[in-house]
């Protein structure tokens, strides 16, 4: 079920790694992916895992959340494990079950790969759940900012995902309600054939347009009469601050990164 | 006395150039003063939310004069009027901006390019005002209808605007929040003397204005005192609007043959003359 | 048909860390044939447990009686079909639901999922569009280019088209104007009285609830609170109070006028009418009896 993915949400808090500036979470968060790929023996990944299950106490977020809300994931990194160690034919062998043979070098790599994917999962998702879906479009506009003088929107751009996310629970209430009072006039959403189904979603739709738009027009005259005329000259009221915090932080992951360098063979 | 707003003579059609064209707003003039609580009654379809469009510079009339702090309402001088201007409309969703409290109250200060230090004062000056202050930070999904248009007040608030329009604002809440938002805007009258714009079907709001517009069919029908207007009595209702509570009771009243000495509009009034005139003789 | 809720509790989100209980131990009967209210504020589960009268939801505990179908937690129901079709439901603002072409193919929408002819269907638009008040060239408009009073008759049409046994109301009001408002409540009141339909209304009203119910329950944190005649919740204010209620704008007044002639009326009135009645009534006695 969605509600229990926590992939992609945030739960407020106010621990050292909340308290990062979105713009060091993001910029770390790339580069931690980069890294990543330095790692290539045991020393290496020990290393990544050890830091990563830091962060993730840092984080203050509790570990039976984080491990609930990621099973959907987890199968995926099963699935990873295995095939690594069902299709790599190198080293010895460790055992052998009838037709299946499983080598060392197999082993290695399977242990390895779903290492670097659950830290990187896990990375991005403590972003995500530390970091509210506003700063980090803040986080974006600020860091694309260069880009504005290559005539990019990019104000225009974190308006309108600042303003998507903020409809998102407004729409999913609204779907729900439609879809209701459809289902109350005997259209059935979850079963039939396909073509049915297909048929069944029209009216699900078509109100949620209508309903979509006419909002859409509404906060376009809220907008307009607030006195909204685009970027220019316009102030900022959500201030980033970067702190101590935020330089720590990334000098962290630059010592890590020559530890990787040093240790990797 | 600053005068605020007028119209003179204002008439709009949407559709100017069909045969059978229909105007939205007929020869309409009225004008505010500063200081002023005016309500525009009138039902569903009856020319009110045009009369907002018109003042807000969304459209423009086809003849008359809209002014806004005594200058005709143009394109040129159109961002200018809506700085002094602060709306509150029907849907308290649909114009939630921000993702929360804070942010939404910003974001006319931000279009105006106020300074980052002045505009935190301001969020918070207003939100207190509204008494919202205590959630800074929640998103708007997380408030009730109330709550929502308290917000967009304090939005409004923190412009300083001349003038506070409230579009059907309580339309869409319940009881509680009706009531939420009425309390705040007789409030701020009386700390701030804001200039009041209500455009109203309930005609319970209508009573707390200092004078009463009555809209039908695009025309004015009617100005005058909350009371001048509940004693035209049946042509409200023929218009499809309602009388205030006491003024039914007390026609309920006089139908039954109970004695009384007058109409009245509110209940104590009401509750007053049925003592004097039948119990303490 | 008599709707009956034995022990409900509903939780939203059941079994995640975001689990949320909206519904507690809810007993509720409602008589086949009853115009019952529901009163409460936002929040107080009065949504939640107006989706359990048609198994849009299905209670986590309890078990929830239409008809002669049971819906028990924890177990599957099937074929919910011929419980919708027997209760309908009303949103609050309904025009919402609207997505067809014209008006006709919209209120034919609901009989014809319940697998009524076309023929059938499209008589009962016809005759429903009167109904609601609306001209027959309605039927053949596309239903956005009306006026959202006019949209909200269409959707309540629809509903109807299904001939449901018990028509559930949320709010069926809300932003209309003082006259749509009473037109609206007149129409399923008379509804109520000529086909005998069950009629639930669930509303911030303490007047429409007055007015028109022969039973109101009070929802108040997800429990039902009180459930009587209009008569037994309204004397006893103390009690509304403690859940942040009031009593109807009329039974304030009658209040009022008691206070004054230090006297009570010889009874809890509902409607202006009957206040004035009745004030009369004690004002001629009071008379005579000098």
């Amino acid at each position: 079920m969605m509600e229990k993915m926590i992939f992609g949400r945030y739960i407020p808090g106010d621990s050292f790694v909340h308290r990062l500036d979105p713009r060091s979470k993001l910029v770390f968060v790339f580069a931690f992916i980069l890294v990543v790929f330095l790692a290539n023996n045991i020393i290496t990944y020990a290393l990544l895992l050890a830091f990563t299950l830091l962060v993730i106490l840092m984080s203050r977020i509790r570990v039976y959340f984080l491990i609930n809300g990621l099973k959907p994931v987890m199968i995926l990194l099963v699935f990873t494990f295995l095939i690594h160690i069902l299709f790599t034919r190198e080293g010895d062998i460790l055992f052998e079950l009838g037709f299946l043979k499983v080598y060392e070098e197999g082993l290695r790599q399977g242990i390895f790969i779903s290492i670097r994917f659950l830290v990187l999962v896990l990375m991005t998702s403590i972003l995500t759940l530390t970091t509210s879906p506003i700063s980090i479009t803040d986080g974006i506009e600020v860091l694309l900012n260069p880009l504005k003088k290559m005539k990019m929107p990019v104000h225009e751009l974190a308006l309108m995902m600042s303003i998507a996310l903020r409809f998102i629970p407004t729409l999913m209430d609204e779907t729900d309600k439609i879809m209701k009072a459809q289902m109350a006039r005997g259209s059935d959403l979850s079963a039939g054939p396909l073509k049915e189904r297909i048929k069944a979603v029209v009216p699900l739709l078509v109100p949620l347009f209508v309903s979509a738009f006419k909002r859409a027009e509404d906060l376009a005259t809220a907008m307009e009469v607030r006195g909204y005329r685009g970027g220019e000259g316009r102030t900022r009221y959500r201030q980033l601050k970067w702190d101590w915090r935020d330089t720590t932080s990334l000098v962290v992951l630059a010592v890590m990164t020559v530890l990787l360098v040093f240790y990797r063979n | 006395m600053t005068e605020i707003l007028s119209f003179s003579n204002v008439s709009f059609s949407y559709t100017p150039d069909s045969p059978e064209h229909r105007k939205a707003v007929q020869n309409v003039s009225f004008s505010i003063n500063e200081g002023e609580w005016i309500a525009i009654v009138g039902h569903n379809g009856s020319g009110k939310s045009t009369m907002v469009k018109l003042v807000s510079g969304l459209l423009f009339p086809q003849e008359g004069e809209v002014r806004v702090m005594r200058n005709i309402l143009t394109e040129e001088n159109l961002w200018e009027a809506r700085s002094n201007i602060g709306m509150v409309f029907q849907n308290p969703d649909n114009q939630f901006v921000g993702a929360t409290v804070q942010d939404d109250v910003a974001f006319a200060l931000e279009n105006s390019g106020v300074p980052y230090k002045d505009m935190v004062e301001r969020v918070h000056s207003s939100l207190e005002q509204v008494k919202m202050d205590k959630f800074l930070n929640h998103e708007p999904h997380h408030l009730s209808g109330g709550q929502k248009q308290r917000v967009a007040i304090a939005g409004a608030l923190a412009m300083r605007p001349k003038l506070l329009i409230l579009d059907e604002a309580t339309s869409m809440l319940d009881p509680q929040g009706r009531d939420e938002v009425l309390k705040t805007v007789r409030a701020l009258r009386e700390e701030i003397g804001l200039t009041v714009l209500s455009i109203t079907h309930d005609v319970e709001e209508a009573i707390f204005a200092d004078r009463v517009l009555f809209m039908n069919d695009g025309k004015k029908y009617a100005e005058g005192t909350p009371s001048e207007i509940f004693a035209l009595g049946d042509k409200l209702v023929e218009f499809g609007l309602e009388l205030p509570f006491a003024m039914r009771m007390t026609k309920l009243f006089q139908e039954n043959g109970v004695l009384l000495a007058g109409q009245h509009m509110s209940e104590e009034e009401l509750v007053n003359d049925l003592w004097t005139s039948n119990f303490n003789k | 048909m008599d709707i009956k809720l034995q022990q409900v509790s509903y939780a939203y989100s059941m079994g995640t860390p975001f689990e949320k209980y909206a519904l507690f131990d809810v007993d509720l009967t409602i008589p086949h044939g009853t115009y019952q209210a529901i009163i409460g504020h936002t929040g107080s589960g009065k949504s939640t447990i107006l989706q359990h009268f048609n198994g849009l939801l299905k209670p986590s505990k309890g078990q929830v009686h239409i008809g002669d179908r049971v819906i028990v937690a924890g177990k599957k129901a099937k074929e919910l079909k011929p419980v919708r079709q027997k209760v309908g439901i009303v949103f609050q603002f309904p025009e919402h639901q609207l997505f067809e072409e014209t008006v006709l193919k919209d209120i034919m929408f609901g009989p014809m999922n319940f697998g009524v002819s076309e023929e059938v269907a499209e008589e009962r638009a016809r005759e429903l569009i009167h109904l609601v008040g609306l001209p027959e060239d309605t039927l053949n408009k596309s239903p956005f280019d009306l006026s959202g009073g006019q949209m909200r008759r269409v959707a309540i049409a629809g509903v109807l088209a299904m001939e449901p046994e018990v028509i559930v109301l949320d709010e069926p009001t809300a932003g209309l104007d003082p006259r749509g408002q009473k037109e609206i409540m007149d129409m399923f009141y008379a509804l109520h009285k000529e086909r005998g339909l069950t009629t639930i209304l669930v509303t911030h009203s303490m007047e429409d609830a007055a007015r028109y119910a022969d039973a109101i329950a009070i929802m108040h944190e997800g429990r039902c609170v009180l459930n009587g005649t209009p008569h037994e919740i309204f004397s006893d204010a103390e009690t509304l109070e403690k859940y942040r209620l009031e009593l109807p704008h009329i039974v304030r007044f009658q209040r009022k006028i008691e206070k004054l002639i230090n006297r009570s009326l010889s009874k809890i009135c509902l409607t202006e009418e009957e206040l004035a009645l009745e004030v009369a009534h004690a004002l001629r006695e009071g008379r005579e009896a000098k």
